[in-house]
Order: structure tokens, then C-alpha cells, then sequence
């Protein structure tokens, strides 16, 4: 089963994607780093990366469109390009490359068709104590009761699923709000699924409740336009 | 007559007059026309009569005309603003399918090239 990586790319740091990128190469069949329209070139950066064995293939997003949009493409592409099974990683550093074989594996089994990364039922390393008291807690409430799915992380980057699950799931939130999206066509579309246990990294605070709110109206935005 | 009223009517004849003008190059359609010419001819009236207004505010238990202006006109912003946002978020997405195209069509022309290389340098 050919295995393919998508990672989104936005302004990060270039040391810390040709990492991301040499350690994945490892664990899957390419890597599709989708740029969504930074400020410098990704593409030549990625490419100069010593472990370029032809693996390696760079979307580029001419104007930055959102994680979600990046993150379709990308999705897009590998299927267009015979992958069996898709993997979403997060470009700045959070995840884990080990964490692929953990994802894939059921998927590969045969026993589920989606599998979502879970930091609550694995480990993470410097979470802000707010965000764990609060964020988080609050962040699955709403999530579950959107989509109807109850998860043990709200919000992780880290998640893989197969060709059909690929087909049926198709992301119409171009920004934050694929966090939530994804679990709602997952039961949506009566998919099969699994979480995880994975590790994260907290380099960054990420959503606050800020962004919360920001995913909030544009799920609502998103539902008054279907 | 006051000045006020004086413009105004001047304002709504020139309003419509626009609005003709329109409606015969085929510009606007009938539909619109007439809702438009509706609209200023109400407007007129309410300068021209300013005791209607009133009246018609009070038939819906506001005390003054110029307050049935003001919520009405609140009302009919909120909808144009929440019309607006939808838009914005369809064209946003819209602009999304196009930026995605061109991403995944350079990446097919990259392909090609390539294979076009392989190929001549085999024919070589």
C-alpha cells in the first residue's frame, strides 16, 4: 500500500520542514508539501534538502488560502497520484514521524478507514496549562456536539485515512475549521474510524479561544452555505 | 415647503429619472425597475407628506415617522450585511478552487516536462 504524506506549509521555518520532510521520507512512499503561498519559496528550499531522493513533490498555493485549502490539495494530488493511503502532518513540528506506522496501521489492517491522532489518550510535551484546563475541555464539548462524533483530542493535525474514505470526504473549510469538519463528514459519511494515541510538541500556543470563536463562524458560515 | 423637502423631490425625480434610463437600455429588469420606482416614489411622499410617515408609524406603534426610518433602515442593513458575508465566504472558496487548479495543473506540467526530457534524451 503506497502511504503519502501532506504537509501544509505557511511561513514556517525552512530548518524545521526539510527536518519534517527527511524524517517522514522514512515512513512513506512520497511526501507532498503543499506551500500555501509563503513568503519565500518552498519548493527550492524543500528541493535542496540533502535526502531529495525524488520522493519529494512541492504544491504550491500562488496566495495563501488556509491550512483546510492546503490540506485538500495536497489530499487531492495524492490520489490523483495512486496513493493508497493519505497521511496530514502539521509543518511546524508538532508531530512525531514515528507516529505514521501508529496511524497507518489499522488502516492498513483493514479495520478502519480513518484514523485520528489523539494527544489526550498519548503524550504531549509543554502543553500551556490553560490550554489543557480549558481550551481543550471546552474545544471537545463543542466539537462533539457539532459533530456528533465524541473524540478525546478536539483538534489534531495528525490523522490518516484511505481512498475511500478520501473520495467521500471532501473539505469545503479552507481555514482552521477542518479540525471539525473532518470528524462531522467522518460520521457523516458512517466511515469507520480510530484514534491514536500520538505525541505532540507544543512549540506554539495555536487556537485560542480566539481562534475558537473564528472556527465557530466559519463552521456557521460554512452550514448557511450548503 | 421647506428646503429640505425641495431637494429631496429633486433628488427622487433624478433618481428615477436615472432609473428609466436604465430600464430602456436593458440594464435593469422589470422586476427590479418597478421595485426601485416603488422606492422612490414612497420616498417622495414621505418628504412631499410628512404626516404619512407618522401615520404609518403609528398604524405599527412607533411614535414618530423618523423612528419607523431608522429601525426599518437597521433591519434592511443587518440583511445586506449577513447577504455580503455569505458572498464573501462563496467567493472565497470559489478563489480556492482556482488557486488549487493551478497548483495540482503546474504540478501536471512539471510531469510532462519531465517525461518530455526522459524522452528526447532516450531519442538522443
Amino acid at each position: 500500500m503506497k502511504v503519502f504524506a501532506v504537509v501544509p506549509v505557511y511561513n514556517e521555518k525552512i530548518e524545521i520542514v526539510n527536518k519534517i520532510v527527511s524524517e517522514l521520507l522514512d515512513f512513506v512512499d512520497k511526501v507532498v508539501v503543499v506551500d500555501d503561498g509563503s513568503r519565500y519559496s518552498v519548493k527550492e528550499a524543500v528541493f535542496r534538502c540533502k535526502k531529495n531522493t525524488g520522493k519529494i513533490v512541492c504544491l504550491c498555493h500562488q496566495i495563501n488560502r488556509g491550512q483546510g485549502a492546503a490540506l485538500q490539495t495536497g489530499t487531492d494530488y495524492a490520489f490523483l497520484s495512486g496513493a493508497d493511503i493519505v497521511v496530514h502532518f502539521d509543518g511546524d513540528g508538532q508531530h512525531l514521524a514515528t507516529d505514521v506506522l501508529a496511524l497507518t496501521g489499522p488502516i492498513k489492517k483493514g479495520q478502519v478507514e480513518f484514523v485520528f491522532g489523539s494527544k489526550v489518550l498519548g503524550r504531549a510535551e509543554n502543553i500551556p496549562w490553560s490550554k489543557k484546563t480549558f481550551i481543550i475541555p471546552l474545544a471537545r464539548f463543542v466539537n462533539r456536539i457539532l459533530t456528533g462524533i465524541n473524540l478525546s483530542d478536539a483538534h489534531n493535525g495528525l490523522r490518516a485515512f484511505n481512498r475511500r474514505a478520501g473520495d467521500k470526504i471532501n473539505l469545503s473549510q479552507d481555514r482552521m475549521a477542518h479540525n471539525t469538519e473532518y470528524p462531522y463528514l467522518v460520521k457523516k459519511n458512517n466511515l469507520k474510524y480510530k484514534e491514536v494515541p500520538v505525541k505532540v510538541i507544543y512549540n506554539q500556543y495555536g487556537q485560542g479561544i480566539g481562534g475558537g470563536i473564528r472556527i465557530l463562524k466559519e463552521l456557521i458560515l460554512g452550514w448557511l452555505l450548503k | 415647503m421647506y428646503l429640505i423637502q425641495i431637494l429631496a423631490i429633486i433628488f427622487c425625480l433624478f433618481a428615477i429619472w436615472r432609473l428609466t434610463m436604465r430600464f430602456r437600455r436593458r440594464e435593469v429588469k422589470w422586476t427590479e425597475f418597478l421595485s426601485w420606482l416603488i422606492f422612490w416614489f414612497a420616498v417622495g411622499i414621505a418628504f412631499i407628506i410628512p404626516d404619512s410617515l407618522t401615520r404609518l408609524a403609528n398604524i405599527l406603534g412607533i411614535g414618530r415617522g423618523a423612528d419607523l426610518v431608522l429601525y426599518v433602515a437597521v433591519v434592511v442593513l443587518f440583511y445586506l450585511i449577513f447577504r455580503i458575508f455569505v458572498r464573501l465566504e462563496k467567493m472565497e472558496r470559489n478563489i480556492t478552487k482556482v488557486v488549487r487548479d493551478k497548483a495540482l495543473e503546474n504540478m501536471e506540467n512539471n510531469r510532462q516536462d519531465i517525461s518530455n526530457k526522459t524522452q528526447e534524451t532516450r531519442q538522443k
